[in-house]
């Protein structure tokens, strides 16, 4: 994380318009039947382990995209088509 | 399968709107009637689906505003390039239907043996599951020490304006655009520096939950880590860029 500026906390090199894992809390029990935002990912990438809570969620349209919040490698990825929920989870090394 | 599993867990429920109430110019609440409404957590959102005439369908999350007990309501602030806001805010009338799912959450809840002292830091419309949170602390009678640092445009912009007082918080007010003639309060940005005035000390053990637009829960929890908050005890709830 980029040392503090002291005199405003702007973090002008992050997207503002991402959220986090609390606004797909939804989706989450939709796909796998329980309340998932307090579960811990580990990211496969670079072994940061957060709660799902906190990870970094992009929604450009066509699904959501779980990110982690250190390296940014894509964790989750979810693309609902017809009724129909593909999940890809292969960029977690573990989910618990 | 997963997805067979859950069909009747989390469903879309008709939500008849109740009351509305307008907070600000912006900002207005909806009180919902949900047939079976099973009750709710301090934090909590519900997830709203609208569906328009041919058959477009729009999902957003809105935190939860009223206190566990209480009925369920949400507030809506009107975002200018909004799909769905300016029809919660300025369409939907007492009587009409949408749909909701919820209540959703695990994460960003406040529970009465979670303790404190707490620690709340709100961003224009992130006070809204923080006034939750006061709702429900008020409610209960507990005494858990807690204040709340609420950054917003302006006075007129505040959500909630005359009941903060009223929950035996410590509020305090950064007014980042336009202050009232002879504001003696903070008139920035929230920075570290103010951080620094504000939050609890990192010794107290504190527990902080962090709530608005991305930019700024990214950097007061970050800046909250910096003055020696443990990062566990820092919750965040982010609502994206709303253009501010």
């Amino acid at each position: 994380m980029d040392p503090l500026d002291s005199s405003t906390l702007d973090s002008s090199t992050l997207d503002s318009s991402t959220l986090d894992g609390n606004a797909i809390g939804g989706l989450l029990i939709e796909v796998f039947g329980t309340e998932m935002t307090m579960a811990v990912g580990t990211c496969g990438s670079c072994g940061t382990v957060r709660h799902v809570a906190e990870l970094v969620v992009y929604r450009p349209g066509l699904g959501t995209v779980v990110r982690c919040r250190a390296c940014d490698a894509v964790l989750m990825a979810f693309v609902q088509i017809r009724g129909v929920t593909c999940v890809d989870l292969l960029g977690l090394a573990s989910l618990a | 399968m997963a997805g067979t599993a859950v069909r009747g867990r989390l469903t879309w429920q008709t939500a008849t709107v109740g009351s509305v109430t307008d907070e600000t110019p912006q900002a207005r609440t909806l009180s919902l009637e949900v047939a079976d409404w099973p009750g709710h957590r301090a934090g909590q959102h519900v997830d709203v689906r609208l569906t328009a005439d041919d058959g477009y369908q729009a999902e957003r999350a809105y935190s939860i505003a009223s206190a566990p007990g209480e009925p369920l309501a949400i507030t809506v602030e009107r975002l200018d390039d909004g799909e769905v806001s300016p029809y919660l805010t300025e369409e939907l009338q007492p009587g009409d239907v949408l749909e909701v799912r919820g209540p959703i959450g695990g994460y960003f809840v406040w529970e009465a043996d979670f303790g404190g002292p707490l620690m709340l830091l709100a961003g224009g419309s992130g006070v809204v599951p923080l006034r939750a949170i006061l709702r429900y602390r008020r409610l209960i009678g507990s005494s858990v020490p807690v204040r709340l640092l609420y950054s917003s445009r302006s006075l007129p912009d505040v959500i909630y304006r005359t009941e903060l007082d009223s929950y035996g918080a410590e509020v305090i007010y950064a007014l980042t655009r336009l202050q009232p003639t002879g504001w003696t309060g903070y008139a920035r940005r929230v920075d570290q520096p103010m951080l620094a005035e504000v939050a609890w000390p990192a010794a107290a053990q504190p527990l902080a939950y962090v709530c608005g637009p991305t930019n700024f829960v990214e950097a007061v929890a970050s800046g909250l880590v910096a003055l020696g908050y443990p990062a566990e005890r820092v919750k965040t709830e982010r609502f994206g860029a709303t253009g501010q």
